[in-house]
């Protein structure tokens, strides 16, 4: 393909030369529009997590909260060396598992009832549904659901009726484990919904001719088609629940990472013990990421 | 192009790492005390306490001095800290689980008290305590002092306790309902109770816990973790809290019960017989202050009769000077008596917030536990 090159006619203004030299430079041309966004990334957001891991090898003297820059590794001794930050972490990641897996149950029917069950007006009214919640902040949602589960709030009046309880405060887990499924149930179920819609008719139709029932088709064809997206949902739900501390700190007296984090960062600015335990969820993520890419989730995205 | 992209990282990083290290601050030179005010600047930034900066007794000051007050509410003394590190307030009032650290870490200056001439009216209980006063030398003025309170939900705790051991007690009725505070500095609670029923310990201050001591201290909260429901480090949580009826046993504030009284729910509260921590809030002023006249026309002002009477029958917490309760009786009869405010037999038993540290300040050397310790202690009690 030649492109033309005609000359700009006599008194073409600055804005209308760069135009035509960037259009015959492409690759210049992309490279400046993706700048900024680059920019930003590596600058702020790249560039502070560099500087928080760079602080966990720090210390501070917790009494003055002066930063004292001699690298070491004592931050990283003392959360090998200390049991309770090793049950706290467990504790992080075992309910973001748990919740992962929850979200990942419940979500998969809606998302197969939207997808290939209801008709176009009802899944539209459907998908409004489900991005409804997303309209209200979080912290709203950990409010209600603070008083929905509190010792005379609505659940508790529908259950002790019945004879059953709620969980209380010292149920702290169980709290967890339920408010959270709630908060990131839309963000599992809209991968899964997408996912689960580009799996073409036809694939479903040729299982069937080929003889296998529509459980087998489902379990065979279906599920193993929809599988990275579920992968990618998950992403959301594990990396939500693992770096969260506001419900924690809201519903229950449970320590999750982030809560030790919050209470360094506010004792005189311990920020190097607080970056040294934010490790931790950083280099899950990274590896979480890397299992979820094999898994061909970044396409389902 | 794998080589440039690594390249590139590791040159970034090497920036990062540059930029960090001319930055960090290690204690700034010793700020200069003034000799005498000159004129007020017209505003003044201060970082406090919910309660104690309010409408009723800021505007006669805004009127009197041209000095606009913005206030910076501070949930808990670690954030009082970090927001007086960044230099952007004037001053603070801060609790002695912060003041000593502020005083330490270059944050605050020293106070001219010839500059503040209510403060010749102040307690004498009030002055020179640990908690404002290093080597002799002051570093503010006390906006009051209050007692931690047991408070409980009287529709649902019976007998009325006058013990901690309501909420100590394993075997406590109302475990899973108990709440605590939910700071570091809540070991001293433990101290105090230890000090009544483990007399062996020799503890004579809570603030000052050696090894044995404070091992017993935290020993004793873990055992208590497995009663408590929910800690509670902003008072609107335990509001809440107790509304809800999650939790109907715990360490509060007055202020607290005041609000609960105003929301009709049904509360009490007591000094309990074995004595308790409390606080003594003083106001202090940032080594970076950009508005100090202002400051000082504060700390001269909320200590002045009106003004204190004020502020402290709002919260609920005895006033600081004579001159200060008559007032705070006009306001509201009973409220020096109800708050103790010139009993200082009272105020004995009554330990006041102050920061660990590893000298004892008696024959035992420096071989107390000090903040640091304290803090990880308590990320290891919550579990």
């Amino acid at each position: 393909m030649t492109t033309a090159s005609a000359a700009p006619p006599d008194g073409a203004g600055f804005v209308r030369r760069t135009a035509s030299a960037l259009y015959r430079r492409p690759r210049l041309q992309l490279g400046l529009l993706l700048t900024a966004p680059i920019g930003w990334l590596v600058v702020a957001y790249l560039g502070s997590l560099a500087l928080l891991l760079v602080n966990s090898f720090w210390r501070v003297d917790a009494f003055t909260g002066a930063l004292l820059l001699e690298p070491g590794l004592h931050n990283f001794e003392r959360l090998l060396s200390g049991e309770v930050f090793r049950t706290i972490t467990i504790r992080t990641l075992g309910i973001a598992a748990v919740v992962t897996v929850t979200d990942a149950l419940i979500a998969f029917p809606i998302a197969y009832y939207m997808a290939r069950v209801a008709g176009p007006r009802l899944r539209g009214w459907l998908v409004v549904a489900i991005l409804m919640p997303l309209w209200s902040s979080y912290l709203v949602k950990v409010y209600a659901w603070r008083i929905i589960l509190q010792d005379n709030g609505p659940l508790n009046g529908i259950l002790r009726p019945l004879g059953l309880e709620g969980p209380d405060v010292t149920a702290g887990e169980i709290r967890l484990w339920i408010v959270f499924s709630y908060l990131w149930l839309p963000y599992m179920i809209l991968p899964i919904f997408a996912g689960l819609e580009r799996i073409p008719n036809s694939l479903i139709e040729a299982s069937g001719d080929l003889g296998a029932r529509s459980w087998q088709t489902f379990r065979r064809v279906v599920l193993p088609l929809a599988f990275p997206a579920v992968v990618a949902g998950s992403i959301f739900t594990f990396s939500l629940t693992m770096g969260d501390y506001i419900a924690p700190n809201q519903l229950s007296s449970v320590q999750f990472i982030g809560n030790v984090v919050q209470s360094n960062v506010g004792i005189a600015g311990d920020l190097p013990f607080a970056a040294a335990f934010a490790t931790i969820p950083v280099v899950v993520m990274v590896l979480y990421l890397i299992v979820a890419r094999r898994l061909g989730a970044f396409e389902s995205l | 192009m794998r080589k440039r992209r690594a390249a590139a990282a590791i040159a970034s990083l090497a920036l990062f790492v540059a930029a960090c290290t001319g930055g960090g601050a290690t204690g700034s030179p010793a700020p200069s005390v003034p000799g005498e005010l000159g004129d007020t600047e017209g505003a003044l930034n201060l970082v406090a306490w919910a309660g104690y900066v309010e409408e009723d007794w800021v505007a006669p000051f805004e009127a009197d001095t041209g000095c606009q007050v913005n206030a910076t509410l501070g949930n808990t003394s670690d954030e009082m800290v970090t927001l007086m590190k960044t230099g952007n307030y004037d001053g603070v009032s801060a609790s002695g689980d912060a003041s000593n650290r502020l005083i330490a870490g270059g944050d605050v200056s020293a106070v001219n008290l010839d500059l503040i001439p209510n403060y010749a009216n102040v307690f004498e209980g009030l002055k020179n305590k640990p908690h404002n006063t290093v080597n002799g030398v002051a570093y503010g003025v006390p906006h009051g002092r209050g007692a931690n309170l047991l408070m409980w939900r009287t529709d649902i705790v019976d007998p009325a306790p006058d013990s901690w051991s309501v909420v100590f007690d394993p075997d406590s009725p109302y475990k899973g309902k108990v709440t605590a505070y939910d700071a570091p500095i809540y070991i001293a609670d433990a101290a105090v109770y230890l000090m009544a029923t483990k007399p062996e310990l020799n503890i004579s201050n809570p603030y000052e816990l050696d090894d044995a001591q404070f091992t017993a201290a935290v020993d004793l909260l873990k055992q208590q973790r497995t009663i408590i429901g929910k800690y509670w480090s902003l008072y609107t949580d335990e509001i809440a809290a107790f509304t809800a009826g999650d939790t109907v046993v715990g360490t509060t504030w007055q202020v607290i019960k005041n609000i609960l009284d105003g929301e009709s729910v049904p509360v009490e509260v007591t000094l309990p017989k074995e004595g308790a921590t409390g606080w003594s809030d003083t106001w202090m002023i940032s080594s970076t202050a950009k508005n100090p006249n202002c400051m000082y026309a504060w700390m001269n002002y909320i200590i002045s009769p009106a003004a204190n009477a004020a502020a402290t029958v709002y919260f609920g917490e005895a006033p600081v000077s004579q001159a200060g309760c008559d007032e705070a009786e006009k306001l509201s009869p009973g409220h020096c008596e109800t708050f103790h405010a010139t009993d200082e037999d009272y105020f004995s038993k009554v330990y006041y917030w102050a920061t660990p540290q590893k000298e004892c300040g008696d024959s035992r050397g420096a071989v107390c536990k000090d903040f640091a310790e304290w803090n990880a202690a308590w990320t290891e009690i919550k579990g």
